[in-house]
């Protein structure tokens, strides 16, 4: 199984000069512009860049997998097989069966999104085995046995099971873990790995990314490995090539991009992970927030179980005071987004208390509160989601979406169209834009809209659902700090939901730890993050990479292990 | 499994209760009743026809009864005994007439939807893969084309150039020789002779709405990752096609079953009357025309069973075909 000839070292794919074009309606799109580079054997090249800067489309040319209309123009693509032989993959026809033999055989990729990568209505073991199948005709008893093992080899528990399930009964994590086994089938010599964590959960991606490190060690391969994330980069690159709009802005070992990057934009992409590595600016030099002032917000033991059994909800209190972000955190499962959907009732929890104050100062119980009272406070408490495109009618100019709530409100004419205009450019929007509709905008520009319309009447409190998850790291930061600028101007509170401990420690007053429906820890941020009480919290930041990579840390990182083992064979609960 | 088809036919009953319902107040809606449309026959023909005659058939035909315990005498006969009651105009027991016929309606029905399933998915396909080729808008102004010409026409042109151009028997579903003759291997070949016409008449109306259901489909799932992933994998385009997004585009288009099956039997019944098919069809056209209630009753509500039916087969076969369904 193990190569033992030159466990690492020589080169088995040299890329030179690879263009990859998209031809469009209006003229070419260079997706892919001049990209040089070479994979050695045992060793990982990390690609990395923002989207858009073309790192997919170089993996996909590699293997001449690339969508309509795109078309490798020109470049080489030269593999070494163990024998000496070699192969340029660009001149291959890519319908052809030269290509087809390499695919999944000597070069295998494993994608971003494993639930939609793999067929939702064949079992994965028939998934996995028809590699086998193509590429060396093994059927029945022996392609089974061979599927089998292949599952035991990326720690699947239970084979015998697992081989006949579907992709939906399996959690994230697992289903990279297949899509990793299927890859595996032939041995290849080169594993192309296409952003395989940006799905998953921190611990679920440090586990994940053990898994790849091992199995390249245990069977030699070389790896090319896809992600926007910097920290990523640190921890599991020997090399790095860094893209940006189809060129390579530049190549080095790890040690050297990290630590004496030449390039402008490498460093730009290094600064704004490290900027999320600690506490923003603006927090660090504001005021103590007085800590006597009555809660805005006042959660005490709310309960919300699902019709399916599932305790989403599990005796949560919390409190938010006026002025401040409360950070929830936790894994996807562990209830927040629920949690964050109860305190405006878009959920009914059973139980509980939701206590809010009301500018006169009285408190009013939202959960169980009239519809009349309810659209009142909706007006207060806004809400911000995590899907920027999804959240957005793409039927409606922008100024209409941020006309609705004030529409709602009442407000008419003139008076409407200034008050968008000026909501505009507080979130940093040109107000003459006000007539296009949402797909004109970048993926930014569309959680600036989001976040328009939820300031747009003035409210006291936003509930904030993942919003920067869908953005690249550059952006995040970005977003972050409006979000901050605007919680000074307007004296707003923040509830922040996120499973990302470093966006929480840079804009978070304080923080609650969720886990499976119930805060393990909840307190200041700065101590939650720096002496962490609750073991979930410390596994959970223990498996955060850290962008340096002369500690890489998520290899031996804390895992927590609760005292009834994790099922994750269960179907996934539908909520 | 056992248990969603257990509670899909549980669900069947209640619909079936209203059909019935429906069908027997559509009966009723034109004026008068059977005996109003045998008393103008007679009249048409001269005779006169004294006012306590009427009033005596009224009673024995029971109606002069309010319509809901005529409805009643019926569902309870069919419930009780299996009496689908009796034809007026015939005067024999409904369940006499139409079994025979309605096996053939059936028969048809089947005949045609697999036809229609066996040319709408390869040319869904071809449509789909090959998009906005000149195979691709062929294949869509044709199933257009047929879908726009009413069954009627279609039937009568299909008819005349069979007849006039190559001299076939048409109409009916056999030869003179073989109507009456009992089954054997003759008679399985002449009715294949005549069946093909039918339904191929009867099935080109449907075929657009299947093509274009299979070609959107199947544009859908040919742009989703699993498809990459199985390219990644290195297998042939065409078993790429076949085995991943064709087998999943399936899916939506068998739940079309339980509105194509209407489809199919509503043209049915027009073209049968056209080309004098011995199924349902002209039989529900004269007992509707003469308001012979309970044999337009009966035929109406078999026919909703037959189609009630066929969106069961879809579901559970949509259950058998897809996963994601069979584990909720």
């Amino acid at each position: 199984m193990t190569k033992t000839l030159n466990p690492s070292g020589d080169t088995i794919l040299k890329v030179e000069d690879l263009r990859t074009y998209f031809p469009t309606r209006t003229g070419v799109f260079k997706a892919v512009d001049g990209v040089s580079f070479e994979l050695q054997r045992g060793k990982t090249l990390c690609v990395v860049g923002e989207s858009g800067s073309g790192k997919s489309v170089t993996a996909r040319s590699i293997l001449q997998i690339v969508d309509k209309p795109g078309q490798i123009e020109g470049g080489s693509i030269l593999l070494t097989r163990a024998d000496g032989s070699k192969t340029d993959l660009a001149r291959l026809d890519p319908r052809g069966r030269d290509i087809r033999g390499i695919r999944g055989k000597e070069i295998a990729m494993i994608f971003q999104e494993p639930m939609s990568s793999l067929s939702p209505v064949h079992r994965i073991g028939t998934q996995i085995g028809e590699t086998l199948r193509i590429h060396f005709g093994i059927r029945g008893n022996e392609q089974r046995a061979r599927v089998l093992e292949l599952l035991k080899q990326v720690e699947i528990p239970r084979p015998e099971t697992a081989i006949d399930r579907y992709t939906f009964e399996f959690s994230g994590g697992m289903r990279q873990r297949v899509m990793i086994a299927m890859a595996l089938a032939c041995n290849p010599s080169v594993l192309i790995a296409d952003e395989p964590t940006t799905a998953l959960d921190v611990t679920t991606q440090a586990e994940i990314l053990d898994l790849i490190k091992k199995l390249q060690q245990s069977h030699g391969m070389a790896v090319l490995f896809i992600t926007h994330d910097m920290g990523v980069v640190a921890e599991i690159a020997d090399e790095v090539l860094v893209m940006y709009r189809g060129k390579v802005m530049e190549k080095g070992p790890v040690d050297q991009i990290f630590h004496a990057p030449q390039d402008d934009y490498t460093r730009r992409l290094i600064g704004s992970v490290v900027k999320l590595e600690k506490k923003a600016e603006v927090r660090v030099r504001r005021a103590e927030m007085p800590t006597e002032t009555p809660p805005l917000l006042e959660v005490k033991n709310l309960s919300l179980t699902f019709a399916s059994g599932l305790k989403a909800v599990d005796d949560v209190s919390l409190a938010v005071r006026p002025g401040e972000t409360l950070g929830i955190v936790g894994e996807s499962g562990s209830g927040k987004t629920t949690m964050g959907r109860c305190l405006l009732r878009i959920y009914d929890p059973q139980s509980g208390t939701i206590d809010y104050r009301r500018t006169d100062g009285r408190t009013l119980d939202i959960r169980t509160a009239d519809n009349a009272t309810l659209k009142d406070i909706r007006r207060e408490v806004r809400m911000i989601f995590q899907d920027p495109v999804g959240s957005l009618s793409p039927r409606k100019t922008v100024g209409q979406i941020i006309a609705e709530p004030l529409k709602l409100a009442g407000m008419k004419g003139s008076e409407r169209d200034d008050r968008v205009a000026h909501l505009m450019r507080q979130v940093g929007l040109e107000p003459a834009w006000r007539e296009r509709y949402p797909h004109a905008f970048s993926g930014g520009q569309r959680q600036r809209i989001g976040i328009a319309r939820a300031i747009a009447v003035n409210p006291r409190l936003i509930v904030a659902d993942e919003a920067t998850s869908a953005l690249d790291v550059s952006l995040r930061s970005q977003m972050l700090d409006l979000m901050m600028q605007l919680q000074d101007e307007m004296g707003l509170s923040y509830v922040f939901i996120s499973h990302d401990m470093s966006v929480i420690r840079y804009m978070c007053d304080r923080v609650a730890v969720m886990y499976r429906g119930r805060i393990v820890e909840a307190g200041e941020t700065d101590r939650v993050v720096n002496d962490p009480s609750h073991d979930y919290t410390r596994a959970l930041l223990s498996a955060i990479p850290h962008p340096d990579p002369r500690s890489r840390r998520i290899h031996n990182r804390f895992r927590y292990e609760p005292a009834v083992k994790r099922a994750q064979f269960q179907p996934m609960d539908k909520s | 499994m056992l248990r969603f088809i257990i509670k899909r036919l549980v669900f069947a009953i209640p619909t079936l209760f209203a059909v019935s319902i429906i069908a027997f107040i559509i009966i009723q809606l034109p004026p008068g009743d059977y005996l109003t449309t045998l008393m103008a026959d007679w009249a048409s023909q001269g005779g006169a026809v004294e006012a306590g005659t009427v009033a005596a058939m009224r009673e024995r035909y029971g109606l002069d009864q309010p319509i809901y315990f005529q409805y009643y005498k019926w569902i309870a006969g069919i419930l009780t005994r299996g009496d689908f009651g009796i034809s007026f105009e015939l005067g024999r027991p409904v369940t006499e007439l139409i079994w025979n016929r309605l096996g053939f309606s059936l028969l048809l029905s089947v005949l045609t939807l697999c036809f229609v399933w066996a040319i709408a998915i390869p040319i869904g396909i071809l449509s789909a893969v090959r998009q906005y080729s000149i195979s691709d808008y062929t294949a869509t102004f044709l199933a257009f084309f047929f879908l726009a010409i009413p069954d009627f026409l279609m039937a009568l042109s299909a008819m005349y150039i069979m007849s006039a151009w190559f001299g076939q028997s048409v109409g009916g579903l056999f030869s003179p020789a073989y109507v009456d003759a009992p089954w054997s291997f003759g008679k399985l070949t002449d009715f294949a002779r005549h069946v093909w016409l039918p339904v191929i008449v009867i099935g080109l109306g449907s075929l657009a709405a299947l093509v274009r259901i299979m070609r959107a489909n199947l544009l859908d799932e040919l742009s989703r990752p699993y498809v990459t992933t199985a390219r990644a994998k290195g297998m042939s385009e065409f078993e790429l096609l076949i085995r991943y997004p064709v087998r999943l585009a399936l899916n939506p288009l068998i739940s079309t079953l339980g509105w194509i099956l209407p489809a199919v039997i509503s043209g049915e019944i027009i073209v049968s009357v056209v080309m004098s098919l011995p199924t349902t069809g002209p039989l529900l056209l004269r007992a509707l025309l003469a308001q012979d209630m309970y044999l337009a009753g009966s035929l109406i509500l078999l026919i909703s069973v037959l189609t009630i039916i066929g969106t069961l087969v879809s579901d559970i076969l949509l259950a058998i075909t897809d996963p994601r369904i069979r584990f909720q």
